[in-house]
């Protein structure tokens, strides 16, 4: 274990402290293996349960060190439920979550508590996750309080770090929520994640909710504390935009799977699944010669209840054969490794331009 | 840090600095803006002053009983408030009736504050099977209509004040439990629950530092509701005979010793009524201005 005893410390030579970082840099942060969570929404009369929502269904990734591992798919694709299993505020069903080496709960492994010291979220919502009734200092000076810090440190501590998120000490250590913009409130909403020292913070759609100008704002400021503590981040997010700004890799969901997962130059530049390329073709462009005429996907995903055999983006696929309905593809490796798809035309798909698509588009039903 | 950040700490000592308010100040600064809520706080201020400093304040004993003088209309001299069925004065029985009449309306409410959101409270916050289990007891009690529970087990018990006071507090358990189990049903559910046991807090420290604070409030208000019907319950009981004994001064039960001179007397056994009424109205009409005060949002 690592030395815990001045991990709280406000020395600033512990923050960049090189012992935090246990396996060196080629081992994964973070990795997770055929992590799993169904929610059985209906029991039989035996208790057995009758019907499931698949919200994450197997889904393995690394998170290296350093690096912005971005997250994106549609509403109910599993992004922020994979986030709290992530965090252990939902119990897994199956799958394994590795800490820099050190396996997360079970026996001789990472407990809980260490864990959320070293890996923290931001929610989406800037008012439901600040308590009504705590003034800032106290709402950001609680983790340190909980991991034993004294009150008088505490304090200390989270004024210093709302100077770092930009707001000043003295005109907002006692406010309360209800008296901030959304905006200030998610900068609050990073100090309190950061005042834990984490190394990996979980971004869950925390600029989503904000308006544009305030959003460029805060990612920037999310850009200069990651070089300030050498973090690491998994930026969940629908807005594809904000995500190529700011990952180095990223993931595609759908469906609770992952879909599509590599570098983003080259995912965005040649996406090897048919549903990023989807996702891709409704970002809105900003070249009025070049509109999106037509819908790039249509129909709604697939009841995540009962999910179709086969594939799971068969029944909206453009690109659809036969042996899509019988065989669910893995993620597979493309040309050097660091992107892989999961589908069984990837190789075709990531070499096709938008226009041939849209023919085999007329052509496929 | 970028440069742009740097603005904000230097530019902290030029701007005024905002006064540092407290949540319960706000919530004072509210309250006071609303006149009814203030005039129903000063009554009842006032009517707790005259149950503090009744034996200086009646200008009789309230127990010294005179033949000759039995009631006596309103003004008559030497009793302002006429006299009732024993002579004694009504004024300085109302005074020193203040004291029981309030205690048993407000002492039942406190207990059953604490003790209903205490079960509401882990109730809602366990969730699951052990909420069914606890809230289905408490249905079973909040079946019964609350005036046939307290006269029911205050009867069971044998008539005095402990026993009344006893039997109220039971009544008013389960509807305070119901009101704080939903609230922190509610509240558990939100973000920054979530949030605090992302930072590694137990459930305790998580029901001390986020729960209390957020669910007492809603049920404090709620429970001062109560304390008019607790009023009115505990004057039941003590004109049925559960309650106070006579010769206690106490509302209820002169409500009911005078009942006999209701056709001599009108007026003068109407007033215990109307000090119930009063006190009930100003309870209500606070708890009403407090629940405005309290909503931040």
């Amino acid at each position: 274990m690592m030395n815990t005893a001045n991990h709280l410390t406000d020395d600033p030579a512990v923050r960049l402290d090189p012992t935090r970082d246990r396996g060196g840099k080629a081992q994964p942060l973070l990795s997770v293996r055929g992590l799993r969570k169904h929610f059985i929404l209906k029991r039989d009369g035996w208790g057995k349960p009758a019907s499931r929502v698949h919200a994450v269904d197997g889904v393995d990734f690394d998170v290296h060190k350093g690096e912005t591992l971005g997250i994106v798919g549609e509403s109910g694709c599993g992004k922020s439920t994979t986030a709290r299993l992530l965090m252990h505020l939902l119990a897994p069903d199956a799958g394994e979550v590795i800490f820099d080496g050190d396996p997360v709960g079970g026996l001789g492994g990472l407990s809980l508590r260490e864990m959320r010291r070293q890996m923290q979220m931001v929610f989406q919502n800037s008012y439901s996750s600040l308590n009504p009734r705590m003034s800032v200092e106290e709402s950001i000076a609680f983790g340190p309080q909980v991991h034993g810090l004294g009150r008088r440190e505490s304090r200390q501590r989270a004024r210093r770090l709302l100077d770092q998120v930009g707001l000043s000490p003295a005109l907002f250590a006692n406010r309360y929520p209800h008296e901030l913009s959304g905006g200030q409130r998610q900068r609050v909403n990073i100090a309190r994640a950061l005042a834990l020292e984490p190394r990996l913070l979980i971004l869950d759609e925390a600029v989503s909710a904000l308006d544009k100008s305030v959003e460029a704002q805060v990612l920037n400021l999310l850009v200069d504390l990651k070089r300030e503590y050498g973090l690491t981040y998994l930026f969940i997010s629908h807005d594809l935009n904000v995500v190529r700004y700011i990952s180095d890799r990223v993931m595609v969901m759908y469906l609770g799977k992952v879909a599509e997962m590599g570098d983003t130059e080259a995912l965005y530049r040649a996406p090897a699944h048919p549903y990023t390329r989807a996702l891709m073709s409704a970002m809105p462009s900003m070249d009025p010669n070049r509109r999106t005429e037509r819908a790039p996907l249509v129909g709604d995903p697939p009841n995540p209840i009962d999910l179709p055999p086969g594939c799971r983006f068969c029944p909206r696929c453009p690109l659809v054969v036969d042996e899509c309905h019988r065989r669910e593809p893995d993620l597979m490796a493309l040309g050097d490794g660091a992107h892989s798809a999961a589908c069984l035309r990837a190789a075709e798909v990531s070499g096709l331009d938008d226009a041939s698509l849209a023919t085999s588009q007329e052509e496929s039903p | 840090m970028a440069d742009t950040m740097q603005v904000t700490p230097g530019a902290a000592g030029t701007l005024p600095v905002a006064p540092v308010k407290g949540y319960w100040h706000s919530v004072w600064g509210r309250l006071r803006r609303d006149p009814v809520a203030m005039v129903a706080g000063l009554v009842l201020l006032a009517i707790v002053l005259m149950a503090i400093f009744a034996p200086w304040l009646a200008p009789a004993s309230p127990y010294s009983t005179s033949m000759l003088t039995r009631l006596q209309p309103i003004g008559t001299p030497g009793f302002p408030l006429g006299t009732d069925e024993l002579g004694r004065d009504v004024l300085s029985r109302l005074i020193h009736g203040a004291r029981l009449s309030l205690l048993i309306g407000v002492m039942p409410v406190v207990n059953a504050f604490f003790i209903g959101s205490m079960i509401g409270i882990v109730a809602g916050f366990v969730g699951g099977r052990t909420n069914t289990a606890i809230m289905r007891v408490i249905d079973v009690f909040y079946a019964f209509p609350a005036v046939l529970l307290a006269v029911a087990l205050a009867g069971a018990l044998g008539s005095g004040l402990v026993n009344s006071l006893f039997s109220l507090t039971v009544v008013f358990i389960p509807p305070i439990a119901r009101v704080a189990e939903s609230v922190t049903t509610k509240v558990r559910s939100v973000d920054y629950i979530e949030a605090a046991r992302a930072s590694g807090a137990g459930s305790l420290t998580i029901i001390h530092r986020h729960v209390l604070g957020n669910v007492l409030g809603p049920v404090f208000v709620y429970a001062t509701s109560l304390i008019s019907v607790s009023m009115i319950l505990a004057s039941g009981l003590s004109f049925l005979g559960l309650g106070a004994r006579p010769p206690t001064p106490e509302w209820g039960l002169m409500l009911n010793t005078m009942r006999d001179a209701i056709y001599v007397n009108p007026w003068v056994t109407v007033l215990p009524g109307l000090m119930i009424f009063t006190v009930s109205i100003c309870f209500n009409m606070l708890s009403d201005g407090l629940r405005s005060a309290m909503d931040v949002k």
